[in-house]
């Protein structure tokens, strides 16, 4: 909407406060979650200090850091592997139409639309099936599935928001296809690329659900295991380590974000990656 | 036309991983639901029964008559019940918000789309547990109503409906607030100006003019809520503290202690056939292909 702002009819009274407490509700919880974790005694949530000090016990858990180190190496090999093949499907369903192209295109959305308590009952059924042990590698498989659109969305809004000249222009000067894909179309889809993998990776990195129903024992990740500590007991140690989580989620979408709007380009915005466009391509 | 073979082969691994590790496990996942349940866990591989979609709403008398057992719809009506009220409370929120960001210079839009989005890339786990900070007893909200005199003993916020109600609230928001932003955003303002030239006030060109066009964006961002509420894990498991059952706990006790895998599968089976009947509708009602839709 453009809006003439000189309208008075325009100006809604209370929509402005409405929109206030709606962000207030939004982040008052993170803020608060953040506080605590430096509180100063080990009641939780009774503040009577500042104190760094469960930051220390959090990373000075070896259970916690082998966690962590299980939601590295699952997030890594997830989103590199769906990145690759995002990338690809991306450049393929962007060369030209073709018969068949929204059903590719909402099998490529379908891990975003089915509820995960589904998609992880259903993917447990299968490694039960073909007697796949339950362990790292189930989780990598599950986790790569569900990275896929989420770096799909923003490689393809990347590409839709290029200039198709370019490439046209690179062949006109006698490039082959490699050349012209090698010295245009990829150095333009970087950034698309870079911010796809980031976010397939912080959703591997959060994913708690599927996760819980196909790793074995020895697979913990972060979050399974967070989930075991919040069900023992609401302990500083708790608070430490999901404020800790916060901030990497937080930091690396901020990234992400930063990156696909990488060179003039507004082809990605946060909405997109949700799946709901904005209009783009206007001057700001 | 045709994909050209160069085409087919950039889609296929995309392709493959998604049919191969999504699409065949949900046809596993419906055979699962008609087969026998195995003695100690999993299944009698080709003895086919009705069985866990039969005991939705009935049980197995000692001589084997079915009477009807009411403590699974008591789950679905409660699930049913909770996300339809975590709708309405998304919608009531969402819409003054949305309608705030659409007025907004394009620089803020942004800005605001952002922090929208900010908390759906947070983790799941770490959002409700920072309602628990907030909502148990001698906790913030219970001990500062208590310091101002406004409460005495303990409020019992926590493991309850309202908490889950609250949870799910905070947790779905994201997708209540973006498709209503995106249908108000493609708006015509010259449509709302002709209203107020016609004489409309602000209201009535709200209600009879911003709010039809907005339609198409409430729906999905409805459906995008009520969906994954009732799908709802981890919200009722860590806020409803185990007492009070949602359909994604009941799903998740059939793998663990319940030891009963066709039941588990026939109710993710019914919750996928929900999500599947809701995307038809809305795809009928507004035509328009909302590819990859939501999270």
């Amino acid at each position: 909407m453009r809006v003439d702002p000189a309208n008075r009819l325009w100006r809604y009274p209370g929509i402005r406060l409405a929109a206030l407490l709606f962000f207030a509700f939004l982040y008052l919880p993170i803020l608060v979650l953040i506080a605590l974790s430096f509180n100063a005694n080990d009641q939780a949530t009774i503040w009577t200090g500042f104190s760094g000090q469960w930051y220390g016990v959090v990373l000075g858990n070896d259970d916690i850091l082998r966690a962590a180190r299980n939601s590295l190496v699952v997030a890594t090999i997830a989103t590199l592997v769906a990145t690759l093949a995002a990338t690809l499907a991306a450049l393929g369903m962007a060369t030209g139409r073709f018969a068949g192209q929204s059903l590719i295109q909402g099998l490529i959305a379908l891990p975003l639309v089915v509820p995960e308590i589904v998609t992880a009952v259903a993917t447990l059924l299968l490694f039960a099936l073909i007697g796949l042990p339950l362990g790292l590698t189930t989780v990598i498989i599950a986790h790569t599935v569900f990275c896929v659109p989420f770096a799909y969305l923003p490689i393809r809004a990347r590409l839709e928001g290029m200039d198709r000249t370019l490439t046209e222009a690179a062949g006109d000067l006698y490039a082959n296809p490699w050349q012209s894909f090698r010295r245009v179309t990829l150095p333009l889809l970087w950034p698309g690329v870079l911010s796809g993998a980031m976010l397939a990776f912080i959703i591997s990195l959060d994913d708690f659900v599927i996760t819980y129903f196909v790793a074995g024992a020895g697979a913990t990740t972060l979050p399974v295991y967070i989930f075991g500590m919040i069900r023992i007991g609401i302990t500083p140690e708790v608070n430490a380590i999901s404020a800790l989580m916060l901030v990497v989620s937080i930091a690396v979408v901020s990234l992400s974000y930063l990156t696909a709007r990488l060179r003039q380009d507004p082809s990605t915005s946060p909405a997109t990656l949700t799946g709901h466009e904005t209009r783009t391509g206007e001057p700001t | 036309m045709r994909a050209r073979s160069g085409q087919a082969w950039l889609i296929l691994p995309a392709s493959l991983v998604i049919i191969l590790f999504m699409l065949l496990p949900l046809g596993l996942m419906a055979y699962v639901s008609i087969l026998e349940k195995g003695l100690n866990g999993g299944v009698v591989w080709g003895s086919h029964t009705t069985e866990a979609y039969l005991s939705f709403a009935f049980e197995r008398d000692l001589d084997d008559s079915l009477v009807l057992n009411t403590d699974y719809l008591q789950i679905f009506a409660r699930s049913f019940g909770l996300s339809a009220i975590t709708t309405i409370l998304c919608l009531l929120l969402s819409l003054p918000t949305a309608f705030y960001m659409a007025l907004q210079p394009e620089r803020t839009r942004n800005g605001l789309i952002f922090l929208v989005t900010i908390p759906f890339w947070t983790n799941l786990l770490v959002r409700n547990y920072a309602w628990i900070l907030l909502l148990r007893n001698g906790g913030l909200i219970d001990g500062l109503l208590r310091d101002a005199g406004l409460s005495s003993g303990s409020l019992n916020l926590l493991y309850s409906n309202t908490a889950i109600v609250l949870g799910l609230t905070y947790t779905f928001l994201p997708f209540m607030v973006l498709p209503i932003y995106a249908s108000l955003e493609k708006l015509d303002v010259r449509l709302v100006e002709a209203a107020f030239d016609l004489g409309a006030n602000r209201w009535q060109a709200l209600r009879r003019v911003v709010l039809p066009l907005a339609m198409p964006g409430i729906v999905a961002g409805c459906i995008l809520v009520f969906v994954p509420a009732l799908g709802a894990y981890v919200t009722p498991e860590l806020l409803g503290g185990g007492k009070s059952l949602m359909i994604g706990n009941l799903i998740q006790g059939q793998f663990g202690s319940a030891r009963n895998w066709p039941f588990g599968a026939a109710l993710a089976f019914a919750l996928l056939a929900i999500v599947l009947l809701a995307m038809l509708v809305y795809l009928l009602r507004f035509r328009q292909a909302p590819a990859g839709a939501a999270p």
